[in-house]
């Protein structure tokens, strides 16, 4: 009886096998293969393959990001509402609709290397905007290389990424290498000479974390503590009472919005409210600023200069809010929604349309249209692409949360 | 009758209303499952009718088909009448202070796009009509309705996985073929199984053969049909399969609940990608080949190390034990107190693939072939030993401790082996999975990896070695299959979990000899 | 309690007390010398006892809820974490409803009590269904599936929650009430250089009388008097007429309700409530009720106490890093599980039930 029951349920699969598979491959009826395309459009041709877009179907992007698991869903959902409100703003591309085809990477290499493998085995996907985390970057890259898809990572930081040699990697993001000197600057001007830093164990944060103490050291400072927090915990006080009797004139923290506030606040209860607390980007969001309360007044964070972005941000504060009921909860929408305005832009200058009304893109075209974006004014400041897939550019500016609000204080 | 049919009627409805809230319909709106037919959001609705309607029959089954009939409508309304009272609600008041998904196109979706009052009347009339279908299905033969909520339910995956939807006639080909395939089954399914055992009886060698044949060509085959994505998708499987194994030495042979697996795992991985990778702090830069035998008796030799301590420890004092360890090695691989040696946060990178000769693995489809070997070692060795002296050594420790060791058993000795072999198959695993990412990261073993492996374990079937394979499959494979529901991928995963356990409390294919209770306390 | 004359088990308790020893020895060294090495004053010391056990009096609630059900069930019930996320998270719309209409700062103490009880109710509601749908029917299958239930649950109300209230962050209001000219909940004070919050004994005492009520609940009422009868034996219990299910009912409502208690507490003092914030304090709560011996009222209290103080005081004593505190916490708990292999207090139910 075991057996026919099994043997059932393979007639059954294999059905919905054949059926899953079998509609798959003439609907999208995309190729990256460029021989076959010689046939069916005058010579539009393009080393890594070109795909087509039927007309009615809707040009795909593939977005990578952790949706899921303790912390790092917030950081993904709220990349995935960035992007969507860009596909939103854009509207109609050269006559298409753009679909958002969203795949939870749980920030993992190996969430990351098998979203890579399910979008390069869909020769509809375009082009990817993703992944979110360093480690998922490092597990997916290497695929989208050899498959020739490009990519637009909005929040991949780690320095290593631009140094392999990968010509389909992009991000608008800076490097963990950037923030670091720039904040150990700004803090060594006011007349800072200690300083403890604190990073939450992310490769993002511990990076920080890193280059801040190195540049802080060669400017003449000295670091008197250098700290960890494990992401989720919630009673810092302990930690800081420790920082405090090695007597910090500042804080410096690489991680995100929930382990900064939590820091930021409980530095009151361990009557360190005149130490100064500084972070980095991660923690410019608003719901930083709401989860410390009082206690983030006077605290600072580096962040790309606002002076270069574009004036879109109020515009599209007002957007998130009417589509998903909350504020930002955490920073990297706006570098979501500058990647996907990237991508759609470089499809737009790279997109051709053949006799039966198809969109043909070529991958290759593609790829160099991404990396020569050149002075686009996004909304996390200016975009401009340099030869190893640097596109967050602009300079740092260093802001003070005063009255609830980032202020710049930094160039002046 | 009519308290049954409002009952069941309410209890629909106020799950539609938690699934409306958490913003499933406004999201599957976008997902065609029969193109220009119907979308998964208003399927959803659909399918919560027809189950309040059928589930408000049964206690009428003496009654007359009308009477059926009508409980089922009552309850679909009722159901339905929900819907429509939180579509008016969501319109009149700004909700979205607290629920975040209250939104205009919520009511846009639940009222199908025809306006609050329209709409809510239309809903309630398809509820009613779709209820009283419910309820009229119950009154046919169970062969025909089972089979077709078979079918139905084929046609809906499809339609969800594919992501434009059926067209119209590629879904009603396979429902009916589906259906067809279900319904033969149940009617001439028994004769052709008394017909089959007879084939096999008269020439048994004959027909494994054939099978074995048969089974061994489809898995060396499977890369080329599955493709890129498939394939990888399998070799996540089979690297849980080899570490569902493993575990299920500890737990379903020996009876030593260890909730801290992942450390073995762990340690696999970052001997692996210490020995191998040219970016580690050893900067060893060996042959994969070398490193997967030692990352397997590094993790051997961890597991006897934990086992030590434990020796006297039982039950639930062990679970904790086993988790302190597993997050011990997490932290310790994390901290930056060991960073020089381990990586700390930034791990290890440029991990090379295992290379023969002058070919190196990279794609899925090369590691495929590797990971079946490791599996089938593995299940190999493990049917071996369950049928050994060592296996029953194991039963006898799981059965009773105190009994076990009365009759000669040396406790100290096979529990050890079994932390230690456990831990073996997991390192094998830890190494394939370091050259496969071709990095390690502290944040993918987490307790949750534990966690997972343990569920994989009971949910095939504790003890069981398909049951692991099957579990292996359901856990690993179905969050794969839910991965494009992004947002709704957990919160589904979980509910099926429950679902899964409470209709099948004994696993996927329990063992033959382990219908019983799992001791793990001496004696109640 | 286990009596082993047998020679090669001698030979193993030795080697498993010599690790022991060693771990023991280590800790000694590493105390000795941080003290000698005189980097940190005595206010350090103070200042993270009292962190340590106010986090503690959380874990201690938390803690109570497991070893109750563990108590009865002899089930993990790993959604526990959630259901103290739960009751958190609704109270947080009373109390924020309550701090916009001014009512919380009118009256301060009638808005605290109304969002405790909210936190309570919600919780014991969330705790009810899980039992009722994910483990009731399978009360008597083999003893691991309801722990897989449980984690399916887990999953499930984490991103229920998610789902319905969104992802950012949710925030408690500051909160001030004055008992004899002292801010017993928001206040901050200076005392020899040490920053003192009178909230963190606040937690501490609550969780003190709410474990003794509890204790008294179990000892000396005829419900508890069930309760016990229903933890020794369920055929039994039931044949004299106890209503097994009221009791099993009964125990996961009260295991609820304090920890709707302890998740209002914990909100208070560190604001930040979030749909994962449940799963980490969940699973130090289930540690230390097994540290202090799971099924004890009393030993789950102090094992509770025991974990937030090594976690707050321990990295600094050793003279090692922060990060490790959970590295230090779970060693210690070795080292008390290798001497008391079944928790500080776990002796006289150990041999029925560990």
């Amino acid at each position: 009886m075991r057996v026919l029951r099994l043997v059932s349920f393979l007639v059954i699969a294999a059905l919905l096998v054949a059926a899953c598979g079998g509609g798959a491959t003439p609907a999208p009826a995309a190729t990256s293969a460029p021989e076959t395309e010689a046939g069916t459009s005058e010579e539009y041709t393009d080393e890594w393959g070109v795909v087509k877009v039927e007309a009615g179907s809707p040009i795909r992007i593939g977005f990578g990001a952790a949706l899921s698991g303790a912390g790092l869903d917030v950081l993904g959902i709220d990349e995935k509402r960035g992007a969507e409100l860009a596909v939103a703003d854009k509207g109609d591309l050269l006559g298409f609709s753009v679909e958002l085809v969203a795949e939870d990477d749980l920030c993992s290499a190996e969430g990351g290397t098998t979203v890579a493998n399910k979008f390069v085995s869909d020769p509809s996907i375009v082009a990817v905007l993703g992944q979110m985390c360093s480690s998922g970057c490092l597990g997916a890259m290497d695929i989208y290389q050899e498959h020739n898809y490009t990519m637009v990572s909005p929040s991949c930081t780690g320095v290593v990424m631009t140094t392999r040699g990968n010509t389909s990697f992009h991000r608008v993001c800076w490097n963990d290498e950037i923030q670091g000197p720039a904040a150990a600057e700004y803090l060594y001007s006011k007349g800072i000479t200690k300083v403890a830093t604190i990073h939450d164990g992310s490769p993002y944060g511990e990076g920080l974390a890193n280059t801040l103490a190195a540049a802080f050291e060669e400017l003449g400072g000295e670091v008197v503590s250098a700290e960890a927090v494990n992401v989720g915990d919630t009673d810092m006080r302990p930690l800081l009472e420790r920082i405090k009797s090695a007597g910090p004139e500042a804080i410096y923290f690489g991680g995100f919005v929930a382990e900064g506030a939590y820091l930021a606040s409980q530095r009151i209860d361990v009557g360190m409210e005149d130490v100064i607390f500084m972070g980095a980007d991660g923690l410019q969001a608003l719901d930083y600023v709401k989860a410390a309360g009082s206690a983030s007044e006077g605290t600072f964070v580096s962040a790309a200069n606002p002076a270069e972005a574009g004036p879109g941000m109020p515009a599209f504060l007002e957007a998130y809010q009417a589509a998903y009921g909350e504020e930002p909860p955490a920073p990297f929408h706006a570098h979501a929604y500058d990647a996907a305005m990237v991508i759609m832009n470089a499809i737009e200058k790279v997109a051709q349309t053949d006799a039966d009304g198809n969109l043909l893109i070529g991958r290759k075209a593609l790829n160099e249209a991404i990396g020569s974006t050149s002075g686009y004014q996004g909304l996390s400041g200016m975009i401009t692409c340099d030869e190893v897939g640097n596109c967050g550019t602009g300079t740092v500016a260093i802001s003070e949360v005063r009255d609830g609000e980032f202020a710049v204080v930094w160039p002046e | 009758m009519l308290k049954r049919s409002l009952r069941r009627g309410a209890l629909v409805g106020g799950v539609l209303v938690f699934i409306a809230l958490i913003g499933a319909p406004a999201a599957f709106a976008r997902e065609p499952v029969v193109r220009g037919v119907v979308t998964l959001s208003q399927l959803l609705l659909a399918i919560g009718a027809l189950l309040a309607g059928s589930g408000a029959a049964p206690a009428t089954r003496t009654r007359s088909t009308g009477a059926v009939v009508a409980a089922g409508a009552i309850a679909g309304a009722v159901c339905m009448l929900l819907l429509a009272l939180l579509a008016l609600l969501v319109s009149a008041v700004d909700l979205r202070q607290v629920l975040v998904n209250a939104t205009p196109q919520l009511v846009d979706e639940l009222t199908l796009g025809r306006g609050v009052v329209t709409g809510s009347t239309v809903l309630v009339v398809l509820g009613t009509v779709l209820g009283a279908l419910g309820g009229w299905s119950t009154r046919l033969p169970a062969a025909i309705s089972r089979s077709a909520v078979l079918a139905g339910a084929a046609v809906v995956v499809v339609g969800v996985l594919r992501d434009k939807g059926l067209a119209i006639a590629e879904a009603v080909a396979l429902g009916v073929a589906v259906w067809a395939v279900a319904y033969g089954r149940s009617r001439w399914g028994s004769a052709l199984a008394t017909r089959y055992q007879r084939v096999q009886r008269r020439n048994s060698t004959m027909v494994s053969i054939v099978v074995w044949i048969a089974g061994l060509f489809i898995l060396l085959g499977l890369p080329s049909i599955l493709g890129t994505y498939g394939t990888s998708v399998l070799d996540l499987v089979g690297l849980y399969v080899l570490m569902g194994l493993g575990l299920n030495i500890v737990v379903g042979y020996a009876g030593l609940l260890d909730l801290g697996y992942v450390a073995f795992f762990t340690i696999g991985a970052y001997v692996t990608g210490l020995l191998t990778s040219p970016a580690a702090s050893t900067q060893l830069g060996l042959s994969f080949w070398i490193a997967w035998p030692l990352a397997m008796v590094a993790a051997a030799g961890a597991g006897a190390l934990l086992g030590i301590p434990v020796l006297r420890m039982r039950g639930d004092y062990l679970a904790i034990v086993t988790l302190g360890f597993g997050e011990i090695i997490r932290i310790l691989v994390l901290s930056d107190t060991f960073k020089s040696v381990l990586g700390g946060a930034q791990g290890i990178i440029e991990i090379p693939g295992p290379s023969i000769g002058s070919f190196t693995m990279m794609r899925p489809q090369h590691f495929y072939y590797l990971i079946l070997i490791g599996v089938m070692i593995v299940v190999f060795v493990s049917r071996r030993i369950s049928d050994s002296r060592v296996g029953r050594a194991w039963m006898a420790i799981r059965e009773d401790e105190d009994v076990a060791e009365a009759t000669g058993v040396n406790l100290v000795k096979y529990k050890l082996l079994a932390f230690a072999m456990g831990a073996s198959f997991s390192g094998i695993g830890g190494a394939i999975f370091a050259s496969w990412v071709h990095s390690v990261f502290p944040n993918s073993f987490t307790l949750l990896v534990s966690i997972n492996i343990l569920s994989l374990v009971i949910v095939g079937g504790i003890g069981s070695i398909p049951g692991v394979i099957l579990g292996a499959f359901f856990l690993v494979g179905l969050p794969e299959v839910l991965r494009s529901f992004a947002d709704f991928r957990m919160i589904t995963f979980g509910a099926l979990l429950v679902a899964m356990m409470i209709a099948r409390p004994e696993g996927l294919w329990p063992a033959k000899s382990r219908r019983r209770e799992l001791h793990l306390e001496v004696a109640e | 309690m286990r009596r082993r004359l047998s020679g090669p088990v001698d030979v193993t308790q030795l080697v498993v007390s010599g690790i022991g020893l060693v771990i023991l020895l280590f800790v000694v060294y590493r105390l000795v010398a941080t003290l000698m090495g005189g980097t940190y004053g005595v206010s350090t010391y103070a200042s993270q006892a009292i962190f340590g056990l106010a986090q503690g009096g959380i874990y201690a609630l938390i803690a109570l809820g497991y070893t109750l059900v563990y108590g009865i069930l002899f089930m993990i019930n790993f959604a526990h974490g959630e259901i103290f996320m739960g009751g958190t998270y609704i109270a947080y719309f009373v109390i924020a409803a309550f701090d916009r209409s001014g009512f919380l700062e009118s009256n301060p103490l009638l808005a605290i009590v109304a969002t405790v009880a909210t936190a309570m109710t919600a919780s014991v509601i969330l705790a009810l269904g899980l039992e009722r749908i994910a483990y009731r029917p399978l009360r008597r299958a083999p003893r691991l599936v309801p722990l897989i239930t449980a984690i399916g649950a887990s999953l499930f109300l984490q991103y229920a929650f998610r789902g319905l209230f969104g992802t950012g962050v949710k925030v408690y209001p500051d909160t001030h009430l004055h008992v004899a000219g002292i801010d017993i909940l928001g206040g901050r004070y200076d005392i020899g250089g040490m920053v003192v919050r009178p909230i963190y004994f606040v937690v501490f005492l609550m969780a003190v009388t709410l474990m003794l009520a509890l204790w008294i609940l179990v000892q000396k009422t005829k419900m508890g008097k069930a309760m016990r009868a229903v933890a020794e034996d369920k055929d039994t219990a039931a044949l004299m007429g106890i209503d097994v299910d009221r009791v099993v009912v009964l125990t996961f409502a009260l295991g609820a309700a304090l920890a709707g208690a302890a998740g209002v507490m914990f909100a208070l003092y560190n604001k930040q409530v979030t749909h994962t914030m449940g799963f980490i304090p969940g699973i130090k709560a289930f540690t230390a009720a097994v540290l202090g011996g799971i099924g004890n009222v009393p030993g789950a209290m102090l094992g509770g106490f025991f974990l937030g103080l090594a976690e707050s005081t321990f990295p600094t004593l050793l003279g090692l890093d922060s990060q490790l505190k959970d590295v230090i916490a779970f060693g210690l708990l070795v080292l008390v599980l290798i001497f008391r292999p079944t928790g500080i207090l776990g002796e006289v139910l150990s041999r029925k039930r560990a």
